[in-house]
């Protein structure tokens, strides 16, 4: 598989740490049942870290926002922790970074769900 | 990933892979439709684009920019058909590096594509693909076969 997904909770906020690659196929996948894994089991605080993610294709950046309409349907919050640079500048370019809440530091980020 | 089955090298001139010179090379694939293609055009793009000059975050941008051309000529051009090919040309010259990506599908109308930037857009989960091409290469060009489409996509090497 082109990703793995590791889940913490932190303070009440469901961590998934990306590491990989999130594309067509088995990545995007990938983020798509561990955010719906997440959601059915009552998580509302929802945070993406992608420090370990240096590549992503428009696939990938649809997931990430099929993942932000998910959580925010289901009456829940979605923030993404650690942008790499090439993540960072398709998200730019894109104008995505305008969409998610993006953090550079977990507590900070953990901190802002719960305020 | 290596291609698997109908796969059909075709190669213009007499210069061997290992010594690529820096014009006129030109490389020639016939691909299933399937996703191991994808990944395949992938690889062969960040080579050629190695080979080209450029830095390492270009090269990965046009590798990944032509395994989008590449996933679009499987999956909306081809649908999936395994009886049909996608057929990709990697073109360097002194000036540029090209590759060219053509399905044997129905067509396909570039300007059908909504916005991506539109504010209904931004939420979409699809449509990027043609955008980050428009945006991150020097050209871009669409043409119509039949059947199929052709999209051409390059990058000039003059900043190298």
């Amino acid at each position: 598989m082109s990703m793995n997904v590791k889940i913490r909770h932190v303070e009440g906020v469901t961590v998934l740490d990306l590491s990989g690659k999130i594309t067509l196929g088995d990545g995007s996948i990938a983020l798509r049942e561990a955010v719906r894994d997440a959601l059915s089991a009552g998580s509302k605080k929802i945070l993406i870290n992608l420090a370990d993610v240096n590549y992503i294709d428009s696939a990938g950046l649809g997931e990430l926002v099929g993942s932000y309409t998910s959580v925010k349907n289901a009456g829940g919050e979605l923030k993404l922790l650690k942008l790499s640079k090439k993540v960072r500048d398709l998200l730019v370019i894109t104008k995505l970074l305008t969409v998610f809440d993006v953090k550079d530091d977990e507590k900070e980020a953990v901190a802002a769900f719960n305020k | 990933m290596a291609a698997k089955g109908n796969t059909c090298l075709a190669r213009r001139g007499s210069k061997e892979r290992d010594t690529l010179a820096d014009s006129d090379l030109q490389e020639s694939l016939i691909l299933p439709s399937a996703l191991e293609s994808v990944e395949t055009v992938e690889s062969k793009a960040e080579a050629f684009a190695q080979k080209a000059g450029f830095d390492e975050d270009t090269a990965s941008q046009i590798a990944m920019l032509a395994r989008e051309a590449a996933a679009n000529a499987v999956l909306h051009g081809n649908k999936s058909d395994r009886a049909k090919h996608v057929h990709v040309t990697f073109t360097l010259s002194q000036d540029a590096l090209s590759i060219r990506v053509a399905d044997e599908g129905a067509g396909f109308d570039p300007d059908s594509v909504p916005d991506p930037l539109s504010p209904e857009g931004l939420l979409r989960p699809s449509g990027r693909g043609i955008f980050l091409m428009r945006a991150i290469m020097d050209e871009v060009h669409f043409r119509q076969l039949s059947p199929g489409t052709e999209i051409t996509l390059v990058k000039h090497r003059t900043q190298n």
